[in-house]
């Protein structure tokens, strides 16, 4: 064992000398290496980035939050059968609310029904287009993760009463009032002026995918005063305990069929979604993209390995008779096995490392110039990549190595 | 002929009817061809012949670099054939010190970590290492050399340094190919003074030469002939060691 850690270090050393006595040629050859680690840390940068960017998307839906709609949340083949189904009304949330409330252990909290549709928004001479638009209740905060930096949420008198008051999401906030407070300016939103009670933490967007910070949202009895009742409505209802959320989804499908008066023969006329159905549509997404991506990358990488391998050879084929010296001098095979694997291994480390330190510039550069560009640096990755590199390193210097402790030690000595 | 030996102690080399074959192609070349030799502790052997006889092909079998095609080789009484790799290296190791005629140091490395290694491959710890390196060092008179590196130092030296790498683990036998060969007559005079140090000291020596001049300084001369042993007398008998050629001739 001592013996073993007598003949690493030495390795080391040895790995060392070798590569500053062969600069030129050890930082050529580490160059692909460091290309190879670039390439595939950008991408697990940018593959991690995307699933945060999906994951924080997935959180605004909320994973303690069922939603009664009239298309399902996957994609269907029968849209016909969809087409045609009644529209989820915003009564239903009030109804339902009160069969919870007569449902003894009820899985389910509350109802809250949303109407949206897109509008812009305008204050002075600033004008925002496409905010998705939301009425709802003052209960909307029990099921949704939003959070205000400034001001607050509408509170129940407001909703009740209808009253012109709005919330508005961070970047609509940031785009109608660049330089000003925006609490309690009076915004335009078709025509009617709304009161702005609060602003909402910024989020994040990511592919367009839901982000509170493109949102308004107003008391839905102002929403239905003003706006057509054509928008599009749905129910969202909070469960109690969500390890449990399949008893919950069993007993508000049965409150809905009740609520729409079905028979028991009858199928469903309504969908009810979860956040889970989302993620699994989206989650082979997210995992065809990171295949690929590490996949093409991970190639650049290959070559850079194949290039440590071929100078492994040559330091072998150049030092046959050091190797045989060694041997002479009682080297065994695992000794020079190890020597040779160390040298291709610390080469890979040293490409690895200054590999990292690019990337970890270039995810700097890259987050200053583009903020919302998901990309992400972590200490994982860091670990990852140094992992990556020794197991290169191993894979590339095997081969070479495998030969120089195999050599016959009398061969070795006579080699010019 | 087998001329009475200075028997000193126990047979450290005994090897039976060994030969080796090199199969190159079509061709079979023969290099040793059935050789017999017991060798005890404490001798100074000079083995001797022309070109291409098997000298280095024994020396090498001797250092457990090679194995013979068949025979029965017995180092310090273990056979050596059934010796697995590892084995094998430690005997080189710790049993055999080598030195070349080429020197083979490892050209980047100092003298000091150049007579380190066969410690590093023994298992030694940093401390003992470093100074046992330097006192053999010293011993073969580069104590103010030991930071040198194989290009600043003359041939002599660096022969030196090699002879110091071939005793710092204290071997059985020291096997010397020629160890002269590379050096003028003068250094390759220093050289085997140094040899008949260690050989006063109790040291195996077996030395591989074509120059009269250095086989005399062995205490018993082996003569090789196309893989035969054709001569094993003690001493050096100057009728007798003649270069092959003139003893033909006379
Ligand atoms: N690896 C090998 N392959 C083929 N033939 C070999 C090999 N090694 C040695 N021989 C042959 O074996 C014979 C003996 O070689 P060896 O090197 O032992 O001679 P030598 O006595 O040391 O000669 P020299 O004095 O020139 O060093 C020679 O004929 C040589 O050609
Ligand atoms: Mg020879």
């Amino acid at each position: 064992m001592k013996r073993f850690l007598y003949e690493l270090s030495e390795s080391w050393k040895i790995a060392a000398a070798q590569m500053r006595s062969n600069l030129t040629r050890s930082t050529l050859t580490a160059l692909g290496v460091i290309i190879g680690i670039i390439a595939v840390t950008l991408m697990g940068t940018a593959v991690n980035g995307i699933s945060i960017g999906f994951d924080k998307s997935m959180a605004v839906l909320g994973d303690d939050v069922l939603y009664v709609t009239q298309w399902p949340w996957k994609p269907v083949d029968d849209w016909w059968n969809y087409r045609d189904r009644k529209k989820i009304k915003t009564e239903y949330a009030e109804t339902l609310n009160r069969m919870i409330a007569a449902t003894p252990n009820s899985n389910l909290v509350i109802a809250v029904p949303t109407s949206n549709f897109m509008r812009s928004i305008k204050y002075g001479g600033n004008q925002v287009n496409n905010v998705f638009v939301l009425g709802t209740t003052s209960d909307f905060i029990v099921t949704s993760t939003i959070d205000c930096t400034s001001g607050r949420f509408f509170n129940e008198l407001e909703s009740r009463g209808g009253a012109n008051v709005v919330v508005i999401g961070y970047d609509v906030a940031d785009a109608l009032f660049p330089s000003e407070n925006p609490i309690d300016k009076s915004v335009l939103i078709n025509g009617q002026l709304f009161k702005v009670v609060g602003v909402n933490t910024r989020q994040g967007t990511f592919l367009g995918l839901f982000s509170w910070d493109s949102m308004a949202a107003m008391p839905l009895a102002a929403f239905n005063k003003y706006f057509s009742a054509k928008s599009d409505s749905d129910v969202r209802v909070k469960v109690k305990d969500k390890t449990r959320l399949a008893d919950a989804k069993d007993e508000l499908t049965g409150l809905m069929r009740r609520v729409r008066g079905l028979p028991p023969e009858k199928k469903e006329d309504f969908s009810i979604n979860e956040q889970q159905a989302f993620k699994s549509t989206l989650d082979p997404v997210k995992n065809s993209i990171a295949i690929a991506g590490l996949f093409i990358t991970g190639l650049s990488l290959f070559v850079g390995a194949i290039g440590i391998m071929n100078i492994t050879f040559v330091s072998v084929k150049e030092r046959t008779k050091e190797i045989g010296t060694r041997k002479a001098l009682g080297a065994r095979r695992r000794t020079i096995l190890l020597q040779f694997l160390i040298e291709s291994t610390a080469l890979c480390l040293l490409g690895g490392f200054i590999g990292l330190v690019f990337a970890y510039l270039m995810c700097f550069g890259i987050g200053k110039a583009f903020p919302s560009f998901p990309i992400h640096f972590s200490v994982g990755l860091v670990l990852l990549s140094m992992i990556v590199s020794i197991f290169t390193g191993l894979f590339s210097g095997f081969a070479p190595a495998w030969t120089a402790s195999r050599l016959d030690p009398v061969a070795a000595l006579r080699y010019e | 002929m087998s001329l009475v030996t200075r028997l000193t102690g126990p047979v450290v080399i005994d090897i039976e009817n060994i030969t080796k074959d090199y199969v190159m192609g079509e061709e079979v070349v023969h290099a040793l061809r059935g050789v017999t030799l017991k060798i005890h502790r404490n001798e100074y052997i000079a083995i001797m012949g022309p070109s291409g006889s098997g000298k280095s092909t024994l020396m090498n079998m001797l250092g457990c670099l090679d194995t013979p095609t068949s025979g029965r080789y017995e180092f310090n009484s273990k056979s050596v054939a059934e010796m697995d790799d590892d084995e094998l290296a430690a005997v080189r190791n710790r049993e055999i010190g080598f030195v070349f005629q080429t020197f083979n140091l490892l050209p980047r490395s100092t003298s000091l970590r150049n007579v380190e290694l066969p410690l590093i491959y023994a298992g030694i710890e940093p401390g003992r290492r470093m100074e046992r390196a330097t006192q053999v060092l010293t011993d073969v008179g580069l104590g103010d050399r030991i930071h040198h590196k194989p290009n600043e130092l003359s041939g002599g030296q660096r022969q030196r340094v090699a002879i110091a790498r071939a005793l710092v683990n204290g071997p059985s036998i020291i096997l010397a190919d020629e160890p002269t060969g590379n050096l003028d007559s003068k250094t390759g005079e220093e050289i085997m003074d140094l040899l008949e140090r260690l050989y006063e000291r109790g040291n195996t020596i077996i030395l591989v030469t074509h120059e009269r001049d250095i086989a005399a300084h062995a205490r018993r001369t082996v003569h090789l002939r196309d893989g035969l042993i054709e001569m094993d007398h003690a001493g050096f008998i100057p009728e007798l060691d003649l270069p092959i050629a003139e003893m033909t001739s006379t």
